[in-house]
């Protein structure tokens, strides 16, 4: 059940990889037999024109779309040697195992304590070990100095960039395996997007993260990989270097030289 | 020319309206403030009507409405925001939910002398509560519902997706997060949706008329078996049917500006609620 291979990316370190993976919201086809894996320890971006089914396709790693109704998706999305669909893993339990960043950042309407909190609660985890997971946590994510003195506040008054490594923050504190990206920095200035790349740049000797981005700049900036798709269909996908460098497409070359998007 | 007319001509339309409004509702209050505040005093709130209504206090109405207002609460809150919540996080939307939907808005559109026939028909004579205090809160949580329903679920659809989506993805489930953050985010919304109903109910005369309202008790508390004295029905009483009309009028008024000082409480709590909320936005 390993993942396919796809140019260079190698199969001992897959971490998470879709096979043959279609969806369809009501009778559209969103996704098209999309194969690929993600390696351990490795970012990887996917990048792409909008509508072309990238944040779609990083939404079924974490089973996003379960409440949607009128979807339908066929094909293996497996997590290791698990099936994140079937082998009886609980959609909670997957959620655990692959974090998630949004867009916008969505601190709950908290304290910035109680945002991270919140998610060791609902997991079970003791109360006596939290406090010093949540400090962990925000040292991880790099917004510990700016908001020590301050835990208390509500979530909601920090800054955007602030807000977003607070989700980073709050992902983290559950020690995930993987943490999904849905274009963490395009509602940011370029200050707090710089400090957001150094920090996924960091975690990612603890984890495997797949990031959506629409940044051809920050893609060549953290991405390991870069997998590129159009219309449902991965075109390419390869280390970041070759997709920008040497793309095998003339759509991907198109694509990242800016003459369409 | 007409390029420097017409702002002119919108900006007095759009004022002459405000006006307009504005106008009438000074009038009004400043008649039953100007001709009750004479009656207000401390004995007119706490003391029972003597000689035939002619004297003494309407503490029995105020109770009567208060108590009426808590039972209808009782009912139509809990029972109004579990069915906002079903109907606006569980419900898939199709043809019977979009249906349902549609019977709850036009049911805010039934007079409200219907729901006193069918509270007397229900809850009166079918389910042998008599008219009481019981009786008629249960009515006026009936005419409540669909107000609680559609104003609950309004705030309920202010609430982003994305902040749904905060509490899913780290491992809550649909109903935590629905509990813990949703809920909780929607609450001012909810809460003003549920004085503003009702503080319209704490007015109404129609539902409780058959229902359990009576023209004079004489005990100040309400028991929820008995008949009780509620202050629009006390107001209607004085102004249209006593006998000394004239005698009591300035009674009438001061009743008039007691119920519109409950009303304004109520609503005071709405405004108090949202501004602490907000802050933590």
């Amino acid at each position: 059940m390993c993942g396919i291979n796809i140019a260079g990316m190698s199969d001992t370190a897959t971490k998470l990889s879709a096979q043959s993976l279609n969806l369809w919201f009501g009778s559209k086809q969103v996704l098209k037999n999309i194969n690929v894996a993600f390696n351990k320890n490795e970012i990887t971006a996917l990048i792409g024109p909008s509508g072309c089914g990238k944040s779609t396709l990083l939404r079924t790693f974490n089973r996003m779309h379960d409440l949607v109704p009128d979807v339908r998706i066929e094909g293996e999305i497996s997590l290791e040697d698990h099936n994140l669909y079937e082998d009886g893993l609980s959609v909670t339990q997957v959620r655990r195992r692959i974090g998630m960043v949004f867009q916008k950042a969505n601190p709950f309407p908290k304290s910035i304590y109680e945002n991270i909190n919140y998610g060791l609660k609902i997991n079970n985890i003791p109360a006596a070990d939290r406090k010093g997971i949540i400090e962990n946590a925000l040292k991880e994510s790099y917004i510990w100095d700016e908001v020590k003195d301050e835990l208390q506040k509500p979530a909601t008054r920090l800054s955007g960039g602030q807000q977003q490594r607070l989700c980073i923050a709050r992902a983290v504190a559950l020690r995930p395996e993987v943490i999904l990206m849905d274009e963490p920095c395009s509602a940011l200035d370029p200050l707090s997007t710089s400090k957001i790349e150094e920090l996924i740049l960091k975690l990612k000797k603890d984890y495997t993260i797949v990031i959506v981005t629409h940044n051809m700049q920050q893609a060549q900036r953290i991405a390991d990989k870069t997998v590129f798709m159009y219309l449902g269909e991965i075109i390419e996908a390869g280390p970041t270097a070759n997709i920008f460098e040497h793309p095998q497409n003339e759509l991907t070359g198109n694509y990242v030289q800016g003459h369409f998007g | 020319m007409m390029k420097k007319l017409t702002p002119v001509i919108e900006w007095g339309t759009l004022l002459l309206s405000t006006g307009t409004v504005c106008f009438f509702m000074v009038v009004i209050l400043w008649d039953i403030i100007s001709k009750g505040a004479p009656s207000l005093s401390w004995q007119f709130v706490s003391t029972l009507p003597k000689a035939g209504m002619t004297q003494g206090g309407i503490l029995p109405a105020i109770t009567g409405t208060v108590l009426l207002t808590l039972i209808t609460a009782l009912v139509a809150a809990p029972f109004g925001i579990c069915c906002a919540v079903y109907l606006n996080e569980y419900a898939s939307d199709n043809w019977f939910t979009r249906l349902i939907r549609a019977a709850i808005r036009n049911l805010t559109g039934v007079p409200s002398i219907i729901y006193g026939l069918f509270g007397l028909a229900l809850f009166v004579q079918a389910l042998h509560l008599g008219t009481s205090l019981l009786a008629a809160g249960f009515t006026l949580g009936l005419l409540s519902l669909p107000y609680m329903i559609t104003t609950t679920e309004e705030a309920l659809r202010r609430i982003p997706a994305s902040t749904r989506e905060a509490a899913l993805a780290i491992g809550a489930t649909q109903l935590e997060s629905i509990r813990d953050v949703v809920l909780p985010s929607a609450l001012p919304g909810i809460l003003t949706g549920v004085v503003l109903t009702l503080s319209r109910a704490a007015g109404e005369t129609a539902p409780i008329l058959f229902t359990g309202v009576a023209f004079y008790i004489n005990n100040p508390a309400g028991f929820l078996n008995q008949e009780f004295m509620a202050l629009p029905y006390h107001l209607y009483m004085l102004s249209t049917q006593h006998q000394a009309i004239e005698q009591v009028r300035p009674l009438a008024y001061g009743t008039a500006l007691v119920l519109i000082i409950v009303v304004f409480l109520l609503n005071l709590t709405a405004f108090y609620v949202r501004y602490k909320y907000s802050r933590h936005e």
